[in-house]
């Protein structure tokens, strides 16, 4: 069998059966990360029609291993897996969720996050910092716009984007966080607010940059023939991808493209047999205005340096015609650390046509993708809401 | 003492000879010995062909600033320089790139350019640390 056979294999083998947040998002300082994280499981599993205990997969990343989270919601698993790639490793994990279920190691497998973000209620830090400690954090840097700003200076040299182009992508997700009752932030938005906003490190200010909030998010999957039963339209993983390139900033091969983007989405768009062109739906981790515009150019939706010009000229927004971060993204919706669940979470519920007055008419096909770290590693998911190949 | 920078922490076995080569003035990087190619951080397996047989040389100091940006506040509080800071990354003519701060010019966007020639200098921190900075190359400007 080919590799791209094996692949296709795959595709719309498993679908996404419940999605959910944490009982409030947000903030939330009554409640530690683990209770968001539990809350999530539990909501998205009412969501699905299905029990906590039929869950016998468990996939999470961050600060929770999967055994913690397994002892929380009183699971026993099957099958566990901590890939901990940064904020995209919810959505790489849907992939390996996927496969899981597919050889069925496991039956019912809830891909989870809880993060008190904002409040740090709950929250033990601990990571291995001898390379940034000796190597950046003696400049100032540290905290991720310190580093995503480089990336976006060396692309303002090369492709001549300005602040005004960061700017629109701020701007064209608030019109959609304002159709979202969710969302932290729903007052309109211009992009002179943006350009006016306290400036951080430059070229960002406060308004280029994702919230910081707390809140929990899970997504239940299992094989598609058991979908069926469960109480929502199911929606089919018709294609996964990840992708690692680096850590270190300094250690990524070219700033203003993203390898382990562009990896991702090769894979994901292989296994299910679409072009990059074919989506009326996308889903980009926005943690800074110059992210989406980034990946749509690693992902081969747009030229290198072109893609801004999907939410300058107004495609991205209500009623355009390519739609972007629907529920308001991490700009503007919710962004506790790791966003990586809450894309996918949007991507369903526009699949299944819950959205209510941010609903995209007539959504078929949905791009989700994610990057961990800075543009490090990434994860991608196409999505369906029919099974057809 | 009253540092305005928090201290390289911890320093690495594997790095012990970049921070020594500092106190001196000189930037130590490390190079492969097997297949000749530079890198950074120091590791003990080359990055390009694997091989273990890593040593050190020095390097040049001569690099272009491939980004940066303008810090106007600092979330480490260890950090005390006084903000603007200019945040820099740049490409060693060996070919490595190292972060740093960009010194020597005014945290000015419209003053600073991307791969704009520029050459280390090192700020000594106490006798046992010196860091390695960056200026325009010439030091006029």
């Amino acid at each position: 069998m080919s590799d791209l056979a094996r692949l296709r294999e795959l595709s719309n083998t498993v679908c996404i059966v419940g999605v959910d947040e944490s009982d409030e998002i947000g903030t939330v300082p009554g409640k530690s990360q683990l209770t968001l994280h539990v809350e999530a499981i539990t909501n998205a599993a009412r969501d699905a029609g299905i029990k906590v205990s039929d869950i016998d997969g468990i996939f999470t990343a961050g600060q929770h291993s999967p055994a913690t989270i397994g002892e929380a919601i009183g699971v026993v698993p099957r099958y566990v897996d901590g890939t901990t790639v940064g904020g995209c490793s919810f959505i790489i994990m849907a992939g390996h969720a996927m496969v899981a279920l597919y050889h069925g190691l496991c039956d019912v497998a809830v891909v989870c996050h809880g993060e008190s973000g904002r409040s740090g209620v709950g929250v033990s830090p601990r990571r291995d910092t001898a390379l940034p400690g000796q190597f950046e954090f003696p400049y100032g840097f540290g905290g991720a716009p310190t580093y995503f700003g480089l990336i976006t200076t060396r692309h303002m040299h090369e492709y001549g984007t300005t602040l005004e182009q960061w700017a629109q992508v701020a701007v064209s997700t608030r019109k959609w966080a304002a159709l979202n009752p969710k969302a932290r932030n729903r007052e309109p938005l211009t992009v002179k607010d943006v350009l006016d906003s306290r400036p951080v490190v430059w070229p960002f200010n406060i308004l280029n940059i994702c919230l910081v909030t707390d809140a929990g998010g899970a997504v239940i999957l299992t094989r598609a023939d058991r979908a069926k039963d469960c109480a929502k339209k199911p929606v089919y993983v018709r294609g996964a991808g990840e992708g690692s390139e680096h850590v270190m900033l300094t250690q990524m091969r070219n700033l203003t493209f993203s390898e382990a983007t562009r990896r991702s989405g090769e894979k994901a768009f292989a296994m299910a047999g679409v072009k990059p062109t074919d989506f009326d739906h996308i889903m980009l981790y926005d943690a800074f205005t110059s992210g989406p515009p980034l990946m749509l150019e690693a992902l081969g939706l747009a030229k290198r340096g072109e893609g801004v010009h999907f939410f300058a000229e107004g495609r991205s927004t209500p009623g355009g015609k390519l739609p972007i971060n629907t529920n308001g993204g991490g700009l503007s919706y919710t962004h506790s650390g790791m966003y990586g669940i809450f894309p996918i979470i949007e991507a369903t519920r526009q699949l299944r046509s819950e959205c209510g007055a941010r609903q995209v008419p007539n959504t078929k096909l949905s791009l989700v993708n994610g990057m961990g770290g800075m543009l490090s590693a990434a994860g991608t998911l196409v999505l369906s809401n029919d099974g057809g190949r | 003492m009253d540092l305005e920078r928090p201290l390289p922490t911890p320093i690495t076995p594997e790095c012990r000879p970049y921070w020594d080569g500092a106190r001196e003035g000189k930037l130590m990087i490390t190079k492969c010995r097997a297949c000749g190619k530079p890198f950074m951080y120091p590791r003990v397996s080359c990055p390009f062909c694997a091989s273990r047989d890593i040593g050190w040389v020095q390097a040049s100091g001569r690099g272009r600033l491939y980004s940066f940006e303008i810090a106007h506040q600092i979330l480490n509080k260890a950090f005390k320089v006084k903000t603007p800071v200019v945040l820099a990354m740049v490409e060693l003519e060996e070919g490595p790139r190292l972060l740093s701060n960009l010194v020597g010019i005014a945290p000015d966007p419209k003053q600073i350019r991307c791969d704009m020639p520029v050459e280390v200098c090192f700020e000594k921190l106490t006798d046992e640390i010196s860091l390695p900075m960056f200026r325009p190359a010439g030091g006029a400007r």
